[in-house]
């Protein structure tokens, strides 16, 4: 154990001052990222001093407090299953482990509201499931509707997050500190508990932290299930009353919470052990032997639950539809803008994270802390926020770009960027400014050092962070419908369409085609990186 | 670095590209559309190859499209707001963005169902019913007026959507007629009734078909939608008393803003919202009532004439805040 610590780097000690190079576009990507708070403050300061009251209510205090609990526990069922799945994927024996990789990553992709409207269907009071129940004479299941169904919803919506993150951090992390455990005789439990596990803590912690975000801010899901939280309390604050700067002051209320849970992540992360800059090799895979079963039965409940049940569901809404005459419809432009804005976005974001996380990792400070915060709080506010912000900005500032394909994948870029801080921190933080020195000495050019060393041992985080941007940017709705060109279905757009209607067998083509793109992708990008490795 | 430099200006060149589509030509209006593409795609279509005039639509949900609006201001670029209620319509045009619309155009409709100002026009009607599971009820068993549910007898059977536009409308069309006091009351006896919430009116429907609940409160074509979809035969649509609250027709209906470019076009628009050709569409499609008289009503339920509305101008159901204001104070909303 002492070897092991020892074998740890640890972060330069003072950083100093960024370069310029550095701070400059890192500071224009926060600012980019402020506009929502900005836009927040100006609305907010129009509100009367009587409608104040309305929301400075004991109510909205308590809604404040649901939320929190509703976040805390995503978070921690997120950890729950997310750890679990990446540990299995990445380092066992896990029978058909490429498969539940791509498998138990998609569910990303599907709309938070489809979920819970699958989940409903399936195990509702009539759903298939309950009837299924009822007729062998079992006991009915728990209602899904309120706080535990929210819950149970946004952890199947949100646990990826953790996978994605965790998984990169165990392909990165340096085996022969673990071995150097085991070698001095710790048993594998004690290994996983005093080594991996610190070793995992930013990516667990940046994971949480996505999924605790992500369920403050869902409108969907949690207003089928019918649970009061905050952001609901604001949508129906836009929606029933038209009123902005009311609807303003909670969100600024919102962005206050989030501003905790990011500092509180940033706690946590001070405490775990940094990554070892140090050479990469696989680590030998561990061997399940008769613990394979129940890691399989683990996957198949989850896979189970967050695919298979609103596959299911789309699927009969699909086949029902058919039967009564409904056509199938192939969305191609649809299915085309999806895969344009998203894989634009993915690509914009892989940019922009990168002086970002240069800042973070290697000149933490107080700069970087708040620039962090900035960037999650464009993450934390409900999605028609940052669109009514960045309406109001680009028509103040530049008209011309307004309902442009460059405005909207720039604010998808905004919204997203958070999702790929975490996959690349845990990568840069393996790669040893030593090691760039050394190439250095050895006549290589800054650009070349990057290009040579730098880039090829971010790519793996850079991969991860965009196959996240990737997944939830074709699933985004409320910013797609405000402020995309005018014209730009997606097949969010179009699963929405239909579904507010009522009409699910046409919900339902869109729906499926969004998962099959999800697949590929995550597919795609899995490939390559086992090829690269 | 380099690869990285390229990347960029690649995506700024096929963005700005891509971006340039979006504005529209001469011949073209944009519409803000509340109503989804699923129900209207089809007549703005028809509308197009019948006039060549372009149409550009922004589907979105009717009260975010309204925000929008309000944000945009008159750097709008829509020509045509199409909105699912009244009040939405109502809120725009009181912040003075929606033009007078011609006399022709406004007189194709009954009073009831436009602005009083002539800044909207109602295109189509929607009555609020009570939705049931007639399987489990016969008509008798129901209440003809909306009070009727406060009863006990409901407990635990009632379908609702507080945070539907259409049912706070109604909500506010009980506060014109019977006072605030008595709509708290009506809430109240409601929600000691422990309604199921639904984040919609189809769900409600669904719910109905499912035996989630017994009764629910809906605008009447869901229903048929539904019954179009999956057939549903055991569920039924319950007209209420017409002089109750719980009776109120709204609309869906079309502005033309000041800020337009292309008044003309949107006229034409609005115009052919009006004709007979998109009447009869919205009878067979979306199975709403059609506004312009000597149009027949969509099957399955008593036609619009035959419907008492009760006392209420629909653009005094403008005071949504107040409505806001008592849905949150009695728990109903958050």
């Amino acid at each position: 154990m002492a070897l092991a610590r020892a074998t740890i780097a640890r972060r330069p000690a003072r950083p100093g001052m960024p370069p310029a190079r550095l701070l400059l576009p890192a500071l224009a990507i926060a600012g980019l990222a402020s506009l929502p708070v900005v836009y927040l403050i100006l609305r907010a300061l129009e509100v009367d001093r009587a409608s104040l009251d309305l929301v400075l209510r004991a109510r909205t205090l308590e809604i404040l407090v649901s939320s929190a609990a509703l976040g805390l526990a995503v978070g921690v069922g997120a950890i729950a299953l997310g750890l679990p799945l990446a540990w299995l994927t990445a380092r066992t024996d896990l029978p058909g482990r490429r498969l539940w990789t791509v498998l138990t990553a998609v569910p990303l992709a599907i709309p938070s509201y489809v979920m819970a409207f699958a989940l409903v269907a399936a195990f509702g009071p009539r759903g298939a499931l309950s009837q299924a129940l009822l007729a062998l004479g079992l006991p009915a299941l728990p209602s899904l509707y309120g706080f535990a169904g929210a819950v149970l919803v946004l952890t199947l919506a949100t646990y990826p997050y953790v996978l994605l993150g965790v998984r990169a951090a165990l392909l990165h992390t340096d085996p022969a500190i673990e071995e150097a455990g085991r070698a001095l005789g710790d048993r594998r439990r004690t290994v996983f508990w005093r080594i991996t596990l610190p070793l995992l803590l930013p990516a667990i912690a940046a994971g949480a932290l996505l999924a605790v975000l992500y369920a403050l801010s869902d409108f969907g899901a949690v207003s089928i299930l019918q649970f009061d939280s905050f952001a609901r309390a604001i949508y129906v604050q836009y929606r029933a009353s038209f009123d902005r700067s009311l609807a303003a002051v909670l969100a600024l209320m919102l962005i206050a919470v989030t501003f905790i849970v990011a500092w509180a992540e940033s706690r946590v992360r001070r405490r775990a052990l940094p990554l070892a800059p140090t050479s990469r090799r696989p680590a030998r895979p561990v061997h399940l032997r008769h613990w394979r079963w129940p890691a399989l039965a683990f996957c198949a409940v989850v896979v189970g639950l967050a695919l298979v049940v609103p596959l299911a569901t789309i699927g009969y809404w699909l086949v029902r539809g058919m039967a009564q005459g409904e056509p199938f419809r192939v969305l191609a432009p649809a299915a085309g803008n999806s895969l344009l804005a998203g894989s634009l976005t993915a690509l914009t974001v892989a940019l922009f994270v990168l002086p970002i996380v240069f800042l973070v990792v290697r000149y933490p400070g107080r700069v970087s802390g708040w620039i962090e915060r900035v960037l999650y709080s464009a993450y934390a506010v409900p999605g028609i926020v940052l669109a009514l912000a960045v309406v109001v900005f680009v028509l103040g500032a530049v008209p011309l770009l307004y309902q442009t394909l460059l405005v909207l994948t720039l604010a998808y870029a905004i919204r997203f960027l958070p999702q790929a801080i975490g996959p690349a921190r845990t990568s840069l933080v393996q790669v040893s400014p030593r090691l760039i020195e050394a190439a250095r000495t050895l006549g290589q050019s800054e650009a070349g050092a990057f290009r040579s060393i730098t880039l090829p041992l971010l790519r793996p985080g850079l991969i991860a962070g965009a196959a996240l941007v990737f997944l939830t940017t074709v699933k985004e709705l409320p910013i797609t419908l405000l402020v995309a060109p005018t014209g730009f279905d997606t097949l969010a757009t179009a699963i929405w369409g239909a579904a507010t209607e009522g009409f699910y067998a046409r919900a339902a083509a869109p729906a499926l085609l969004l998962m099959l793109l999800a697949g590929a992708t995550v597919g795609l990008l899995f490939h390559g990186e086992e090829q690269h490795r | 670095m380099r690869r990285a430099a390229c990347a960029t200006i690649v995506l700024v060149i096929l963005a700005v590209a891509l971006g340039a589509c979006g504005h529209s030509a001469p011949q073209a209006i944009t519409v803000y559309s509340g109503r989804s593409e699923a129900l209207v795609g089809p007549l703005i279509e028809r509308f197009e190859s019948e006039t060549g005039i372009d149409v550009q639509v922004r589907y979105g949900d009717t009260a975010e499209l309204a925000a929008l609006l309000l944000e945009e201001g008159a750097n709008t670029p829509a020509d045509v707001y199409f909105a699912q209620d009244a009040g939405a319509l109502g809120a725009v045009a009181a912040s003075g963005m929606l033009e007078q619309l011609p006399a022709a155009l406004l007189e194709r409709v009954a009073d009831r169902f436009r602005s009083p100002a002539g800044e909207w026009v109602g295109t189509s009607g929607r009555a609020r019913v009570v939705v049931y599971d007639a399987a489990a009820l016969a008509p008798a068993d129901l209440p003809q007026t909306i009070d009727g549910f406060t009863q006990p007898a409901w407990r635990g059977r009632i379908g609702w959507a507080p945070t539907n536009g259409s049912f706070q409308a109604f909500v506010t069309a009980y506060r014109l007629l019977n006072g605030d006091e008595a709509a708290r009351e009506w809430l109240r006896g409601i929600v000691a009734n422990e309604p199921r919430r639904y984040e919609s009116n189809a769900p409600i429907v669904q719910a109905v078909a499912d035996g989630e609940v017994d009764v629910g409160f809906v605008n009447h074509y869901y229903l048929l939608q539904a019954q179009r979809e999956q057939g549903l035969p055991l569920v039924a649509n319950h007209f209420l008393r017409g002089d109750d609250a719980g009776a109120l027709i709204n609309v869906a209906g079309a502005g033309i803003l000041t800020a337009s470019e292309a008044p003309d076009q949107a006229r034409r628009f609005v115009e052919f919202l009006l004709g007979d050709e998109s009447q009869r569409y919205f009878a067979s499609e979306t199975f709403e009532y059609p506004l312009v008289a000597g149009i027949d009503g969509p099957g399955g339920v008593p036609p619009l004439a035959s419907l008492q509305q009760p006392d209420i101008d629909l653009s005094d159901l403008s005071d949504l805040q107040g409505t806001l204001r008592i849905l949150q104070e009695e728990g109903v909303l958050p």
